[in-house]
């Protein structure tokens, strides 16, 4: 893959392909979405990736607000990057971190409570969240806020689609409906959109309960592996 | 000062500086979510404790209109709770009882239990539970209609004896998979309902004699 870029490159030397972005930022975009997806490559922050991925709009929402703190974490820190001493970066890392989900936790406390109360003690766990600090130490602490906010950004997105891709397996398979609870996000006129699968299913408790969780995440590894293996 | 101390307090300094700064923020987004905080949540009580109640009963705010409950192992409270009492013209006509049923089956129930004052039950809601989704979790409103049975029920209707479920010879439908749940609620609410019965007259007397307490 590498080797007909790199001999391409002198002749093209900005925007060899698409013309509208750059290498580097194509490399982050594919990065977090796909090589080094944070939940079936990197395998980081999987806390609440197993627990709240039993529906969709749990694992929409979470990914989403994991999405917003890291892009504004990794900005910032990317930001004040050059004022934190190399021996606390840690702390100082943490301390913004936990701040800013305080601030979502408090906005989805007033402005989606029903939210708020389903997805419970997970949002201020973001704070723990691994992939989080991760980008934040890996990347944001060493490279322009640009970038990094793009990074996280892509880092957020990408974990966001593992986590919908497993909760729509585990919610069609353990409940046989989609987008269940949509109402609980977006009020009671989206009370219609769950779309029921199958009528009078009975459902299969094991998607909707952990072991769910794992075996459908162990699934999605091995079908990237798979798509890899034949690209290969 | 030498160096080490220098950049001993400049490191310091440093993450005091982020740490106020985190701090304010905090404090700014605290006061402004605030206000909209305390509103839903009082609504979102509101519009439980009404869950438990028959539609256009009552006209005041049972929420403003509500009595200290001391822990009592009647309504299973570690904890002083609350009743709510629902008037329609200044005369109750109903009470909502906080209690809790301690034996489900992963820990505590929390239930709001609406009963009138002929002594039947107007409703029974959960407010807080950690039974198994999918097996136990029947008993939200949200999953099943199973806790409207308890509407229309009372000490008489049916006796004791057959408050339990059909399995263990009582009057309770509960579905398969999941039993030490509804047992847990169908004995709470049957002690709520004997608490109720031995403590009305002074949940409902306060009212009758305080023309002060707002409708």
């Amino acid at each position: 893959m590498s080797s007909p870029e790199a001999t391409l490159a002198p002749v093209q030397p900005a925007a060899p392909s698409g013309g509208l972005m750059s290498r580097e930022t194509r490399d982050i975009i594919v990065n977090g979405l796909w090589t080094q997806n944070p939940g079936i490559v990197q395998l980081l922050g999987l806390c609440p990736l197993l627990a709240i991925s039993n529906n969709i709009v749990n694992a929409l929402s979470l990914g989403l607000a994991t999405t917003l703190v890291m892009a504004v974490a990794s900005g910032s820190v990317a930001l004040v990057r050059n004022f934190i001493p190399h021996e606390i970066r840690i702390p100082a890392f943490v301390l913004i971190i936990a701040a800013l989900v305080t601030v979502v936790e408090l906005a989805m406390h007033a402005w989606v409570p029903a939210l708020y109360i389903v997805l419970g003690v997970f949002i201020p766990l973001i704070t723990t969240n691994c992939i989080v600090l991760a980008r934040v130490e890996a990347f944001a602490s060493k490279r322009s806020t640009a970038h990094s906010i793009l990074d996280a950004t892509m880092m957020g997105i990408g974990l966001t689609a593992v986590l919908v891709v497993l909760g729509a397996m585990r919610e069609a398979l353990g409940k046989g409906t989609l987008f269940s609870g949509v109402d609980l996000a977006l009020g009671p006129i989206a009370k219609d959109w769950v779309i029921p699968l199958a009528p009078d299913y009975n459902g299969f408790l094991l998607a909707v309960l952990p072991p769910g969780a794992f075996i459908g995440l162990g699934l999605l590894i091995a079908l990237r592996n798979r798509l890899l293996m034949r690209e290969a | 000062m030498t160096p080490v101390l220098r950049e001993t307090l400049a490191t310091a300094l440093t993450l005091l500086v982020i740490a106020v700064i985190g701090a304010s923020l905090l404090a700014g987004t605290f006061e402004l979510t605030r206000p909209t905080i305390e509103h839903s949540e009082l609504a979102e009580k509101l519009a439980l404790v009404a869950q438990t109640l028959p539609p256009g009963s009552f006209d005041n705010n049972p929420i403003q209109d509500a009595l200290p409950l001391a822990a009592d192992p009647r309504l299973g409270l570690k904890h002083p709770g609350q009743a709510y009492i629902a008037r329609k013209e200044g005369q109750a006509v109903a009470v909502v009882l906080e209690a809790v049923a301690p034996d489900g089956y992963a820990g505590e129930i929390r239930l709001l239990i609406g009963i009138r004052i002929d002594g039947s039950l107007s409703g029974v809601r959960v407010t807080g539970h950690l039974e198994t989704p999918g097996l136990g979790d029947y008993i939200d409103i949200a999953r099943s209609p199973w806790i409207n049975q308890f509407t229309g029920k009372s000490l008489s209707q049916p006796a004791d004896a057959a408050w339990k479920v059909r399995k263990d010879g009582g009057a309770f439908d509960y579905l398969a998979g999941a039993t030490v749940t509804p047992r847990a609620i169908i004995k709470a609410v049957n002690r709520a309902l004997h608490y109720f019965a031995a403590h009305q007259a002074e949940l409902l007397a306060p009212l009758k004699e305080n023309p002060h307490v707002q409708p």
